[in-house]
């Protein structure tokens, strides 16, 4: 028994005492459970730091289909995921002791999170394609009832829910015809035999597309993202950071795994559709991210954008790699798996934190919030911390990702290929123009609601959270510093997962992309930093001792600051420039509402505006698809009007039918 | 590492040092010449060169006032923006052209920190809880966001003769090979560049730095409730970051004058040179500003797309060359 297999037979066991504290009454289920749920997580997180590490183990659970058993096989690629959704799990088990309560913290609902944390260790862990399959329909069920937690009360609940459901299985669906269509054509079911296929062929490229679009829709890549900001928003906050910090990651691990393992080296089209589809998403994502005023929601659209960067990464790795510029290829891969493990960091952290939002004021709405600083000083520093990461600033992972991946294009000069030539520019101009629509999206975030004076009176009563709420947001915000300090150990583990050189660890932990010719190391700019820090911020000390202490005056704001809060500028507000500079492309509708003094037509007595922005997708793409369904759904019920007589007519049409086929 | 990499990584630490000092000294004799110029074409006498200098120790002598309800950023903003700007102009090359072996002055290294800084500004700026610093704020954020992909593209622009993004690395590439600075393509991305640094620093046509009119700020508005110290160091910080940035586009203009070896005469000689290229920059900056209006904020956009296609045409004219 390998070390492997015995983390993977702790997982199953751990899960099953998980199960069995759920089922425990009264206050107690919440410490036990969730204690049992972390530590299933971070048997899973071990379990995948050794697969990584390069230990192997198989698991065969036979069935009574008539099929080869269950494998369970990770490989190094598959431990990082593992390690990932792992340690995404811990994080979000212990911050439920805390958080879970009332309908969140049901039976049920602790059930499902032990079942979610299972299917989501043992998608990367499976070896063919029968038990992959049945992880991944695991942990989308499981998450589903995590999303219905707050069902009875809340009806927005039950239809992201019916949302969130559907899409998640045409995902299965489209991911079980793709690999369909390779076991089909190679005659096995072991992800091994799957990999004969050639991936030159008619059958291949359709299995990719088929595959591609099933990954697709579980990332939450447009078009197929509709589910994410119905579901992050409802689902409870630990649940949220789950499936944001570790569940979409999936996807991209099951495109990885088409576009490594299964069908490594297919035509240069399956690239350039990834980066087509990942450079839209990332634009697509921000742009909504960046004009959202409930921060859930807001958080949701960025996971697109996210995600829509690491499927751009991965498309250029596949772009490149096939016109030869082999350094450049693995510095994308390389910043593909950074962006995988800095996104889960620092979303799952943002994903708490603004569950501790909620939970510490009852809001969600930015618009609403505000001076959270003063009351929940560990929240806002967390929150912080997670908010540079996803601005991708220094020194925080989400930086050491995007820098990668701009070191990756830049390097990328063949100006020989006109694909390459063009791909290149503009995917650069779509990162750049996602990351500085990134900035002003968690520069809002941040500066609306933990600065300023409250805007609601939830924001004015607002609490701290509970220490288990604060040690799973400090351990988040810690590791978003610590993977942005030392970004060189962790991109050459990345770099073994991917099975690809060029990158090596210089100075104290720094990053050295050998293949492009490219150092970054974020110790010694921090003590660099410091080494012009350290005068002036002596001087600033110095002089604030000697000089006039400050003094606290009611603000100035031009002479109008001494009127409420309301007069301050809120989440809307702040946008409201990139909402008319996008106005095409986010087609937000207005409306004014002008009720008029009765004596004077003249004076206007209230003014009331109102501003909502859609999905444009979801709009117009799914609204039709959904009205086509229910018109079809309505000519169908025809046939059915209950009366005995039509049905046994029916059942003898079958029966005819039946005889015909069989006759034949 | 062995010995004299020790010693050179020590001298070049000592040069770039030297090089913020220096930096730190220009930076408010470039704004007082910025506004000195745009004074004495305007027909005023104008307050003199010194003048930043003479308005940073007044405001240090003054008493800090905080608006009441806000937070530690109120304090903790002008001293980030501050420090960034100061690490701007250690790792920016001005003085002379060297880098440290894990410190290279890579450009999105550069362009992160420059970030840092705006984003401390924006934080400041939203932490005052009037409805001016939100507009200033969200303002200076949007005009951020949209300059992003311009410096992007001009930087893959400018790293492509030379394959690398490492800022003095294509300074000297361009000092060595004068014929790329005049190329199209070299051109084309300075211009843009030169964009970005007026909606970067907050110049004309994107803000007035001289405005009074509240309903027009930027910058301004979002300083509006700092006073005294933390005012300085907003200014110092704001102005060093102009100084810097003038100085970047002085050096990829003119790459000559430039040290690129570590000995007292190259260095003193690179001091000059910058001092001259800044101080030009600044009286032509000066100059340029009193035939420009500024543009309505919906415009500005506009302003920096033309800029985001040059650089994209820079791009495009690299590839035909190369």
């Amino acid at each position: 028994m390998t070390p492997v297999v015995a983390g993977l037979a702790a997982e199953g066991a751990l899960a099953v005492v998980a199960l069995l504290a759920a089922l425990l009454p009264g206050r107690r289920r919440n410490l036990l459970a969730g204690t049992a749920c972390a530590a299933l997580a971070a048997a899973g997180a071990v379990t995948g730091a050794l697969a990584l590490a390069g230990g192997t183990g198989v698991v065969r659970i036979p069935t009574a289909l008539p099929l080869p058993p269950l494998t369970l096989a990770p490989d190094a690629l598959g431990g990082l995921f593992i390690l990932v959704a792992g340690a995404v799990g811990v994080l979000a088990s212990v911050y439920a002791i805390g958080y879970a309560h009332g309908a969140s913290a049901s039976r049920t609902q602790w059930a499902a999170l032990a079942v979610f944390l299972l299917g989501l260790q043992a998608v990367p862990a499976a070896a063919d394609l029968v038990s992959f399959l049945l992880a991944w329909e695991l942990m989308a069920a499981a998450s589903a009832v995590l999303v219905l937690a707050d069902q009875a009360r809340n009806p927005q609940a039950r239809r992201a829910a019916t949302w969130y459901t559907v899409m998640t299985h045409v995902s299965f669906l489209l991911v079980l015809a793709g690999f369909a269509v390779l076991a089909g054509t190679t005659g096995g079911t072991a992800f091994d035999v799957l990999a004969t296929a050639d991936p030159t062929s008619a059958a291949a490229g359709v299995a990719f597309a088929l595959l591609a679009l099933g990954f697709a829709a579980k990332a939450g890549v447009i078009p197929l993202h509709v589910w994410l900001p119905l579901a992050h928003p409802e689902a409870p906050s630990h649940a949220s950071a789950l499936m944001s910090g570790a569940m979409v990651k999936m996807g991209g691990y099951g495109l990885l795994l088409v576009t490594l393992r299964l069908l490594p080296g297919g035509p240069t089209w399956w690239a350039v559709a990834l980066v087509a589809l990942g450079a839209a998403s990332a634009l697509f994502g921000i742009l909504q991210a960046s004009v959202a005023t409930d921060v859930k929601r807001l958080l949701a659209y960025s996971t697109t954008e996210n995600v829509g960067l690491i499927v751009l990464a991965l498309g250029v790795a596949l772009l490149l790699r096939g016109h030869h510029a082999p350094g450049a290829a693995s510095a994308a891969l390389v910043a593909c798996l950074l962006l995988v493990v800095s996104h889960a960091a620092f979303k799952a952290t943002l994903f708490l934190g603004a569950g501790s939002i909620l939970h510490g004021t009852g809001e969600r709405n930015l618009d609403r919030l505000g001076g959270l600083v003063r009351e929940m000083p560990w929240t806002a520093a967390a929150f912080g911390v997670a908010c540079l990461g996803a601005a991708a600033l220094p020194v925080t992972a989400g930086f050491v990702a995007e820098w990668t991946l701009l070191q990756a294009l830049i390097h990328a000069v063949r100006p020989s290929d006109a694909l390459v030539a063009v791909a290149v520019p503009v995917a650069l101009a779509v990162i750049a123009l996602t990351a500085g629509l990134a900035l002003v999206t968690f520069v809002k975030a941040y500066g609306i609601a933990f600065l300023a004076r409250p805007r609601s009176v939830g924001a004015l009563a607002a609490h701290e959270s509970p220490a288990s709420m604060r040690a799973a947001l400090l351990l988040g915000a810690g590791a978003v510093v610590a993977l942005g300090l030392a970004p060189g150990p962790v991109a050459e583990v990345l770099a073994g997962a991917a099975d690809v050189g060029g990158v090596e660890a210089v100075g104290l932990a720094g990053l050295s992309l050998t293949g492009v010719d490219a150092v970054l190391d974020p110790v010694a700019l921090l003590a660099l930093a410091a080494l012009v820090a350290i005068p002036a911020v002596g001087l600033v000390i110095t002089l604030g001792r000697r000089l006039p202490a400050r003094r606290e005056a009611l603000g100035w704001g031009c002479g109008a600051a001494r009127t409420s809060p309301r007069m301050q500028y809120t989440a809307t507000s702040y946008a409201e420039p990139l909402m008319r500079i996008f106005d095409d492309a986010l087609q937000p509708t207005r409306d004014v509402e002008v009720t008029h003094v009765a004596e004077s037509r003249y004076m206007a007595e209230r003014v009331r505006y109102l501003q909502r922005v859609e999905d444009v997708i979801e709009v117009r793409l799914y609204r039709p698809l959904v009205a086509a369904a229910d018109a079809v759904a309505d000519r169908a019920r025809r046939v059915q009007n209950g009366s005995i007589h039509r049905y046994l007519a029916f059942s003898f049409a079958a029966l005819v039918v039946v005889l015909l086929v069989v006759a034949t | 590492m062995t010995d004299v990499t020790w010693t050179t990584t020590a001298l070049t630490l000592v040069v770039l040092l030297a090089q913020v000092v220096v930096m730190v000294a220009l930076a408010p004799l470039v704004a007082g010449l910025t506004r000195q110029t745009r004074a004495r074409i305007e027909g005023r006498a104008g307050p003199g060169v010194l003048q930043p200098w003479r308005d940073v120790r007044k405001l240090l002598a003054k008493r800090p006032i905080r608006a009441a309800g806000t937070s530690w950023v109120t304090v903790a903003g002008p001293v980030v923006l501050l420090v960034s700007s100061l690490l701007l102009a250690a790792l920016v090359p001005l003085v002379a052209a060297v880098s440290l072996p894990l410190v290279p002055d890579d450009l999105f290294v550069v362009v992160s920190v420059l970030l840092l800084g705006t984003v401390a500004l924006a934080l400041l700026g939203l932490d005052s809880g009037s409805a001016f610093g939100g507009m200033g704020s969200s303002r200076h954020m949007t005009i951020a966001a949209l300059v992003e992909p311009t410096v992007l593209v001009a930087v893959y622009a400018l790293s492509i003769p030379v394959g690398s993004s490492t800022l003095s690395l294509i300074v000297t590439e361009r000092r060595d090979d004068p014929a790329s600075i005049a190329s199209p393509a070299g051109v084309l991305a300075v211009v843009a560049l030169v964009v970005v640094v007026l909606a970067e620093t907050g110049r004309l046509p994107v803000d007035n730095p001289a405005t009074h009119l509240e309903l027009t700020m930027v910058h301004e508005a979002m300083v509006l409730e700092t006073s005294g110290r933390d005012l300085a160091w907003v200014e110092v910080g704001s102005w060093l970051r102009l100084a810097v940035l003038l100085g970047l586009v002085g050096n990829l203009v003119l790459p000559w004058g430039v040290a690129t070896e570590l000995s007292v005469p190259a260095v003193l000689l690179g001091v000059v040179a910058i001092g001259a290229k800044v101080a030009v920059a600044a009286a032509l900056l000066g100059a340029a500003e009193v035939g420009l209006a500024k543009l309505r904020l919906f415009r500005v956009p506009e302003l920096l797309a033309g800029s985001f296609v040059l650089a994209f045409l820079a791009v495009t004219a690299s590839y035909l060359v190369a």
